[in-house]
């Protein structure tokens, strides 16, 4: 599959706020949460599409990680349904959601201080017969699978350029390093589906680069990406497609290359009334 | 002052029955706290559960011992886990806290109160439960025994004690290196990544809140069997923080933290226990400074002040690492 | 409530004064230890009614307790205001009026019920009655439901006070303070202390002791947060070693208080027994009223200073969100400092109320720190307003659940009240869900 074949999925996508998509993975209808007066997030319809990269671009402030947190259970909505893989997602506990397939990162990250970091590499693989009490007293039980998943993990640290750390405590990374491991993390969970909350903020341009590679092959083997970035080059080199949120609302959606010039994005980042045509990397 | 006393009582604490009960108490306490980051502070009453789900059935019920035991160390602290966590367990850490300690509370007007007294003999509490117990000591009850220290009946609780300490920690140690393990520490880190990559944080640490509380229980159940009374005194809120103490002295989250805690701590309480009553009977203290029943008090003392200076200066305990305290992103 | 700046003026001098009081405490205070293995306590009134109706206490009646043997454990002979009490430790007991000591032409109503047997378990204080001849029985009278809830309402009220503090500084630091139950203690000890006791021979009625204890009160809980917990903080101390911190305080300084004042239960000298004010529907002693006025005015007062003072605004905003108060300018270690000294103070009034309409113990605050808990649960943690109305509806729920539990078990009806919210609405009546992520 090719980034064309995906491009073509959006052919005929109207660019507006709410626009049906061809196959989507995840419906949001009337997504509604406020934290006493301030309405921080309220969706009338969205779709994600399957198997493409959709960036979530808007001001400091949006609504965009409560959107997360709403999609992914973390927080209720106080009105809305969410539907992912056609399936309901109100009364599905956080962790549920996780195991159907859709896995997000923190914007602020969770790594976990006091663990190794191969061990917060195993804790993304899904499924563990060692994660029984009962049978964690029997180690013949897991070591293969255990086995196996760390093989994997360490590929997946290779990748991401942290296989020195591997025996590390995860607390002794910098802050760009435990962005990576958090996304490498989120992968061993093997999702349909991944969330990244400003996956690239402090990553170094060089290994940005690679990892940017890296997703575009995961779409390729047919997972769906829905991230969170500031950085408008990352989002016009990756993205499939763009949805802008502003003050809780999406405001415009379309393939990256038209969204620079959408007038409402202007008016959302700069405020009403500014002609000037918005630079949001394109021309790079 | 009699000198040999103040060992044989000293080596008593560091070996004998008292450190045997809340080494086991902190073990189960290490689960929670140390692995899982449960702030459990009714400790005790898991303690009670097993010391009068043994009683209550042999002595209220009439049943066999061996029930006795399966109520003692899996049913009650069963029940007593789900009521304790399942409102608690999805909320932030302090609600355990607070329902642990008013448990505890509950635990102290429900055990005294003269109206079941029918089934808990109230302050006086259950005796008669534990023969079958001690018919099974291979020691002759009027011997002494290990360098004289122990009498038969208490050399008897004593082995079990320790097997059970052993065996005990060495599970433990085998469930806590599995991936199991491994999840309640990501939880003790940060539950929402748990949950993020899947895991019912919620079920995990109900099942530690368990499998501590049934450690516990057996603590509490040889100190009923030890004592040979189920008493409500043996299990207010405060023994909980003996078991605190004895945690954080040896070190959180090492599997050797309880055991080594226990001992040194109940080797000091012994140790100052009798050195204050003797100069208290020799009259170097006056007893316009302290009397006998006050002896008791200072224990108290002792141990809040353990927890004021050990979680204030050396939280990690003794065989706890500074740098992994250091990793603490609060 | 007094501006932050008096406050801070006043800090250092009261400081002295809690030091010498603190000395004092140790060189005085053990007179009352002497009975220290007295665990529990067993006390009555005598009374007759004169010509007019009114009730008086029969002075030098001699009663005794004793064993199922007859050997006697303790006796009392009733004061002028037919007051008695006996100090005894945990057990079955028979009290015995000696008849022959009633004065001549009195003799008791229920002849048959004399020796009464009470079982008492430690830290009781129970009430044997001994209705004499044609004098009225002595009963809570009017009707249960109302009768309870105004005893509820009352408990509720000193609840609520006690309890502000500890929320304000739950909010204000994160810290879920065991202590706090000390700090209650601690005030109704001190002014035992200037009341009973007496410093330095001196001893003083009990209101104007009142005021001393809270001053002394606020100023210990200043100290105490200069000393300990601004340190903590500066030094980044996890909020759970301060929590276990807090719990290692609470047990020392209750057991110095035991150490010091012994098991037994005290009372004030002033207000001590009051004949009740009968309204028909419910009966109540005068003295409780003028407290829960004053609970009030008191509660009314530090909620008006949280509305409307610069201090308190800043209070509510720390509480509120404590980075966010900071980069608008707010001195937050201050605000800090002045929820302590005013939630001490307020607790330590709190202590004062509860033992004038109770009795003083060595455990009292750790007692009522398990119902603040309840109360500040289903307010709302966190929240000034949320400890207020919780306070109180445990109050009522604790002396209403006694229409269907025994009375020895009340507390237990409000923990597990604490147990249904948690399961219903953890975040409390007022409180609102966290952030994630
Ligand atoms: N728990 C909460 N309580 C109160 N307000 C909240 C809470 N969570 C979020 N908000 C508010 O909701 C709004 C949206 O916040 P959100 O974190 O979703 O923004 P964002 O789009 O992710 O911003 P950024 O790009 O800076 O990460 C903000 O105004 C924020 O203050
Ligand atoms: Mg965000």
């Amino acid at each position: 599959m090719t980034a064309d074949n995906t491009l073509n999925r959006f052919a005929g996508v109207p660019w507006e706020p709410g626009a049906a998509k061809s196959d989507p993975v995840l419906v949001v209808d009337g997504v509604r949460r406020a934290f006493g007066g301030l309405v921080a997030v309220d969706v009338d319809h969205l779709e994600v599409q399957r198997g493409a990269i959709t960036a979530l671009i808007g001001p400091n402030g949006a609504g965009k990680t409560t959107f997360f947190n709403l999609l992914t259970n973390f927080d209720t909505p106080d009105a809305g349904t969410r539907r992912f893989e056609g399936q309901e997602l109100s009364r599905v506990p956080a962790h549920r959601v996780a195991s159907l397939g859709m896995v997000r990162t923190f914007q602020l990250t969770k790594s976990l201080s006091k663990m190794s970091v191969i061990d917060n590499m195993l804790l993304g693989a899904t499924h563990q017969r060692g994660e029984s009490l009962r049978r964690s007293l029997l180690p013949f039980t897991w070591r293969g699978q255990e086995a196996a998943n760390t093989a994997r993990a360490d590929e997946l640290l290779e990748r991401f350029k942290l296989s020195h750390m591997r025996n590390e405590y995860a607390g002794t990374l910098s802050g760009g390093q435990r962005k990576l491991l958090e996304m490498a993390r989120a992968l061993m969970v093997e999702p349909t589906m991944v969330m990244l909350d400003e996956p690239m903020a402090g990553v170094n341009p060089a290994l940005k680069q690679s990892l940017l590679d890296h997703v575009k092959g995961l779409r390729d083997l047919g997972m769906t990406v829905l991230f969170v970035e500031h950085d408008m080059d990352m989002v016009q080199e990756i993205s499939d497609w763009v949805v802008v949120m502003a003050e809780g609302r999406i405001i415009a959606e379309g393939p990256p290359s038209s969204i620079g010039e959408n007038q409402a994005v202007v008016d959302a980042y700069l405020g009403a009334h500014h002609d000037a045509p918005l630079d949001l990397g394109e021309d790079r | 002052m009699d000198w040999g006393a103040i060992l044989e009582n000293t080596i008593r604490g560091l070996i004998g029955e008292q450190f045997i009960y809340f080494a086991l108490a902190a073990i189960g306490l290490n689960i929670h706290f140390g692995f899982t980051g449960l702030l459990n502070f009714g400790q005790a009453v898991f303690m009670a559960a097993g010391a009068y789900g043994l009683s209550m059935a042999v002595a209220t019920l009439g049943l066999n011992f061996w029930l006795g035991l399966v109520l003692g160390i899996i049913v009650f602290p069963l029940i007593l886990a789900l009521i304790m966590g399942v409102p608690t367990l999805r909320l932030r850490s302090d609600y355990l806290a607070i329902v642990t300690i008013a448990a505890s509370e509950m635990f102290r007007i429900i055990a005294r109160s003269p109206s079941l007294d029918r089934w808990t003999g109230s302050s006086d509490g259950l005796t008669g439960f534990a023969n079958t117990f001690y018919e099974l000591s291979p020691f002759d009850r009027s011997q002494r025994y290990f360098f004289g220290i122990f009498i038969g009946n208490q050399m008897w609780v004593v082995l079990v004690g320790w097997v059970a300490v052993v065996l005990v920690s060495v599970g433990v140690w085998a469930v806590l290196r599995s991936p199991w393990g491994r999840v309640l520490r990501a939880i003790r880190e940060d539950e929402d990544a748990a949950r993020s990559l899947g895991k019912n944080a919620y079920w995990f640490k109900m099942q530690a809140l368990i499998l501590g509380g049934v450690i516990g229980a057996l603590g509490g159940m040889l100190r009923a069997i030890g004592t040979q009374s189920a008493q409500p005194q043996n299990f207010i809120t405060d023994v909980t923080f003996f078991a605190w103490v004895a945690l954080i002295l040896g070190g959180v989250a090492k599997v050797g933290g309880p055991i080594l805690g226990a001992a040194i701590l109940y080797g000091i309480l012994s140790f100052t226990d009798i050195l204050l009553r003797q100069m208290v009977e020799a009259g170097i203290i006056s007893t316009s400074v302290m009397d006998g029943t006050q002896v008791g008090q200072v224990r108290f003392m002792l141990i809040g002040l353990g927890l004021v200076l050990l979680a204030a200066f050396r939280p990690q305990g003794i065989l706890g690492s500074k740098e992994e305290m250091a990793l603490d992103d609060r | 409530m007094l501006s932050s700046s008096m406050f801070h003026r006043g800090l250092r001098l009261l400081l002295l004064a809690a030091a010498a009081i603190v000395g004092t405490l140790g060189a005085s205070a053990t007179i009352a230890s002497a009975q220290s293995d007295d665990e529990a306590i067993v006390k009555g009134t005598i009374t007759d009614t004169d010509d007019d109706g009114a009730r008086v206490g029969v002075a030098g009646v001699v009663i005794s307790a004793l064993d199922a043997e007859g050997t006697e454990f303790g006796r009392s002979t009733t004061d002028g205001d037919g007051n008695w009490s006996i100090g005894l430790s945990a057990g079955t007991y028979q009290i015995l009026v000696d008849v022959d000591s009633l004065p001549e032409g009195v003799s008791l109503r229920n002849p048959d019920k004399n020796p009464a047997e009470v079982r008492l378990i430690e830290g009781d204080e129970k009430s044997t009655l001994f209705p004499l001849g044609e004098a009225l029985v002595e009963s809570a009278g009017g009707v249960r439901v109302i009768q309870l809830a105004v005893d509820g309402l009352k408990v509720g009220l000193i609840i609520a006070m006690c309890a502000i503090g500890l929320s304000l500084i739950y909010g204000t630091t994160g810290l879920t303070n065991f202590a706090h139950g000390e700090a209650v203690t601690f005030g109704a000890m001190a002014a035992y202390v200037f009341h009973v006791v007496g410093v330095f021979g001196f001893r003083m009625p009990l209101i104007p002791a009142t005021v001393i204890t809270v001053v002394i009160c606020g100023a210990s809980g200043g100290l105490f947060n200069r000393l300990v917990w601004a340190k903590m903080r500066r030094r980044g101390a996890s909020l759970i070693a301060a929590l276990v911190m807090s719990i290692g305080f609470s047990i020392l300084f209750r057991y110095v208080m035991l150490f010091q004042f012994g098991g037994r239960a005290g009372f004030y000298d002033d207000f001590r027994l009051q004949t009740k004010w009968d309204f028909g529907v419910f009966s109540i002693a005068p003295k409780d009223i003028v407290l829960m006025v004053l609970s009030i005015v008191v509660l009314v007062g530090v909620a008006s200073a949280l509305q409307f003072t610069r201090m308190g605004k800043a209070m509510r905003a720390v509480s509120d969100n404590r980075d966010l108060a900071e980069s608008s300018g707010i001195d937050v270690e201050r605000v800090i400092s002045s929820v302590w000294i005013a939630g001490s103070a307020l607790a330590g009034l709190g202590g004062v109320f509860l033992a004038v309409t109770e009795s003083i113990s060595w455990d009292m605050g750790f007692r009522v720190l398990l119902l603040m808990f309840a109360g500040v649960t289903l307010g709302g943690l966190g929240t000034a307003y949320g400890a207020l109305f919780g306070s109180i509806i445990v109050g009522l729920f604790i002396q209403l659940s006694t229409l269907v539990i025994p009375t020895d078990m009340k507390n237990v009806g409000a923990l597990i009240m604490l147990v249904l919210i948690l399961l219903v609405r953890p975040q409390g009546l007022l409180g609102r869900r966290e952030r994630i992520g």
